[in-house]
């Protein structure tokens, strides 16, 4: 039955070509439109560590003082760690892994002829970083907690620049010369980035930005490193320290691997906090500190422009009226033929079989929407490519975004069909044959 | 024109002219907030820097070396970028430039009491006093940047200070800041506090912009201070006639890299100054494109969906029509009655479609900080659905208008 209302489905669309033209521009322009941005949407709100990113998590406590009066439009100044605090749970040890890192920018002078020194961007972390968030390595490894402890001259580099600045990314055992000081290379990673960088400071570029380096944080204090990122103070003393007590600018991860682990931890925070306060350093009240999984953590951090909710929310308005014109073709059109729909009645067809029969009529008309809607999400997607922010290489559509399309599609036509379908299947059959 | 008969059709088709009035309205709705929204971009895009856009070109240099004199590297990179052919005029700053994002900027108080009172509440809240952004900058850096200097004087050798960790003792600020600053008296001569420094205003230029925009009302608020850089990192600007600031900037590279090789100069970082506004209002480029492009969609699909239904009704009442010429109604009548209709359902539409517009600026002024409509915005909405539905309906009418007498003798 099904292949006989496809047919007649198909009759009944290439009569009216114009008109079937339409609806299939209007849903495809509208999907298309909208399934760009959705996809935009999903690739930035996307796992950046899928299998990981459930078990980590990222602690805030708040340091500051009573008074300390937020800048409008600046970065909040208890999203980092001072010092004191990092070490403090870093040393505590109450997770099972736990990292604290910052992010820098160091000169890197390479030893080989012909190649210039250049800057590379990277992290100083500590030791349990690269198994916490699995980092994949090439060759060697990262380094101990006790090259931590030491302040070890180590350092790890990602592949692309192993090989620019030695030839070969078999290079452990090398030394780097990065800013002024040299250090011992132990480990070679892929050219591994999550997508956002999710455990960097949020100043903007977490699409696109990757690490080329690591090295340990303590090395980064002892030789005052340059650090990129916020580094929010409140102290008196205006030229502060990275040790100051009165300077955030360490992000801190850890992975927790059960619930109850995680209610130890939260409640941990919080005893942590009141003894700071006890202490006097803490003046706000310990509740404040919090622990964010990860995706709760991006979602905090809002890492999608205004701009581009802005232009999701326009596409979908498009869609909507163009929906909203397709009930109204669709109305005119199947009430047009009240004629035929009479005489099938009349010859026993139930209610049921006209609203199938109109509801297949629909369904083709989205499926061909669909089709272009494809067509036009990619050439949208091409387009978004080309703008020069940093989210717009990842705009690519995968498998599952690909098939939401088509369904979103068929939906929305089935959708707009049902209307006129059920106004179609209620037309008497006895009263429009005498009109004919 | 007879509104009884149209509208007695109308009834007749309910469901079908809702639909219709809806899809006007919500067209109308959208596309006046689009409209609005276009205004704004273009508005903010095309905002004045007070500085000569087209004759200028920029180009990053940053030291490698640690103990680098700075100031004897800037005077010998700046004599070598003055002798390439066609540059007017030279000028070095630490990084600030309008529009480039970088920005320095201090609090300062147009006298004691408020420079107490912002001290005390730690903010410049509710105080007269302001956070203006600074422009450091060499000898020439005025009439490098072109700018239009309205009262007092130059900088004079003796005024300057190296580095940024000295504050000079005059300053020449932006228009903008002075009736800020000193709102109803002039500013020329004043001293401005900023924590333990007072700095005397020697000069006003007529615009100058800050790096980045960030709070509306204070975009002018700038000031330049006698202050040479003296940063590993340096940015060099370089004044010619607009065409050959392609050649300046290759001229210049190399006679950069001639003068010392210890040097980095990012490829990014050499560019003309068209190049950093036009990257700094990219989005809202962007965004202009897209707002036109879905404005236009909307209204084009509209129009088609007008013409798509008037077109379906003509062949439904065929017969009528031609009974209504039979019993003596003209061509004029019957073109007439579907202009009639169409012009009651979009005015329909756009009633609807006015108070809709509203809502959803109310909507977007809470999510997207989007300011409110003019209600201008709506009567010129209206007229161009009118026009655009009367432009749509038109072909039907007039092909209804075509049918002959005798099709109420035939059936259906």
């Amino acid at each position: 039955m099904v292949g006989y209302y496809i047919h007649m489905a198909a009759r009944s669309l290439r009569r009216n070509p114009v008109l079937t033209g339409l609806m299939v521009l209007a849903i495809g322009l509208g999907i298309g439109a909208s399934m760009t941005m959705v996809t935009v949407l999903h690739v930035m709100t996307d796992d950046p560590l899928p299998g990981r990113s459930a078990q980590l998590y990222t602690p805030h406590i708040d340091p500051l003082p009573l008074d300390y009066k937020q800048d409008g439009g600046g970065p909040d100044a208890s999203d980092n760690l001072t010092w004191p605090d990092a070490m403090a749970l870093l040393t505590a040890r109450r997770a099972t892994r736990q990292a604290a890192m910052a992010g820098g920018n160091l000169l890197l002078r390479p030893d080989r002829a012909g190649v210039r020194p250049f800057y590379v961007a990277g992290r100083y972390t500590s030791a349990d970083f690269f198994t916490m968030f699995g980092v994949p390595f090439v060759h060697g490894g990262g380094w101990s907690a006790a090259d931590d402890a030491a302040g070890a001259q180590v350092v790890v580099l990602t592949e692309t620049v192993a090989r620019k600045l030695f030839g070969t990314a078999d290079a452990v055992g090398r030394t780097v010369r990065l800013g002024e000081h040299d250090y011992r290379l132990v480990g070679v990673t892929t050219d591994w980035a999550p997508k956002p960088l999710f455990y960097a400071d949020n100043v903007g570029n977490q699409y696109s930005d990757a690490d080329q380096f690591f090295l340990p944080f303590s090395v980064a204090v002892n030789q005052d490193l340059q650090v990129s990122g916020n580094q929010s103070g409140w102290g008196k003393d205006e030229s502060a320290s990275k040790r100051s007590d009165t300077t955030t600018w360490l992000q801190f991860w850890v992975q927790l691997d059960t619930p109850a682990q995680v209610a130890a931890y939260r409640q941990y925070l919080v005893d942590y906090s009141a003894q700071q306060k006890g202490l006097g350093r803490f003046q706000r009240p310990p509740a404040n500190a919090k622990l964010y999984s990860l995706m709760g953590w991006l979602a905090h951090e809002n890492l999608v422009p205004t701009d581009v909710r802005l232009q999701l929310w326009l596409a979908l308005g498009f869609l909507f009226v163009c929906m909203v014109n397709i009930v109204a073709l669709l109305l005119a059109k199947f009430l047009r033929r009240s004629g035929e729909i009479s005489v099938r009645r009349a010859l026993g067809a139930r209610r049921r079989d006209i609203f199938v029969q109109f509801g297949v009529e629909s369904a083709l008309i989205g499926v061909a929407g669909g089709a272009l809607g494809l067509a036009v999400a990619q050439l949208g997607l091409w387009s978004i490519r080309q703008r020069p922010d940093d989210y717009a290489r990842l705009a690519q559509m995968d498998a599952s975004m690909l098939l939401g399309t088509l369904m979103l599609a068929v939906l929305a036509s089935m959708l707009a069909g049902l209307l006129p379908a059920w106004r179609a299947c209620r037309v008497p059959p006895a009263l429009q044959l005498k009109a004919m | 024109m007879q509104l009884r008969p149209i509208l007695s059709t109308l009834r007749h088709h309910k469901l079908t002219s809702i639909l219709l009035t809806l899809q006007v309205a919500f067209t109308c709705a959208i596309v006046c907030n689009v409209v609005f929204m276009v205004a704004k971009r273009v508005e903010r895009a095309s905002v004045a820097t007070g500085i000569v856009e087209n004759e200028l070109s920029v180009i990053h240099s940053s030291g490698i070396e640690k103990n680098e004199n700075k100031q004897a590297r800037n005077q010998a990179d700046l004599a070598a970028l003055r002798a390439i052919p066609g540059v007017t005029s030279v000028a070095a700053v630490s990084y600030s430039l309008p529009l480039n994002h970088n920005s320095s900027s201090r609090g300062v108080c147009p006298d004691q009491a408020s420079l107490q009172r912002a001290m005390q509440q730690r903010s410049a809240d509710g105080t007269s006093c302001m956070t203006p952004s600074i422009y450091d900058g060499t000898p020439g850096l005025i009439d490098t940047l072109g700018l239009h200097l309205v009262a007092g004087r130059r900088f004079q050798p003796d005024d300057y200070v190296v580095g940024m960790g000295h504050t000079p003792a005059v300053a020449i600020i932006s228009s903008a800041l002075a009736r800020r600053l000193y709102p109803n008296q002039s500013a020329l001569g004043k001293d401005m506090y900023l924590g333990h420094s007072v700095i005397r205003v020697v000069g006003i230029v007529e615009t100058l912009l800050r790096p980045s925009l960030r709070d509306p009302g204070t975009e002018g608020d700038s000031m330049l201070w006698p202050q040479l850089p003296d940063l590993s990192g340096v940015t060099y600007l370089l004044r010619s006639a607009p065409g050959d600031r392609r050649r300046v900037l290759e001229a210049a590279e190399a006679a950069l890299l001639k003068v010392s090789a210890s040097r980095l100069i990012d490829p990014r970082r050499v560019q003309t100054y068209t190049q950093i506004r036009h990257d700094y209002f990219q989005r809202d480029t962007t965004m202009i494109g897209l707002l036109v492009a879905s404005a236009s969609g909307l209204l084009f699909v509209t129009a088609l969906g007008i013409a798509g239904l008037a077109n379906f009704w003509v062949q439904q009442r065929w017969r009528s029509i031609g009974i209504r010429r039979a019993v003596g109604a003209t061509r004029g009548d019957i073109l007439r009655y579907f202009q009639g209709e169409n012009f009651l359902i979009v005015g329909a539409g756009i009633v609807l479609g006015g108070v809709l517009a509203v809502l959803l600026n109310l909507l977007l002024m809470a999510h997207y900080e989007l300011p409110r409509l003019p209600l201008w915005y709506l009567p010129i909405g209206a007229a161009v659905l009118w026009v655009l539905g009367q432009l749509s309906v038109l072909s039907p009418a007039r092909r209804a208008a075509r049918v002959p007498p005798v099709a109420a003798m035939r059936s259906a």
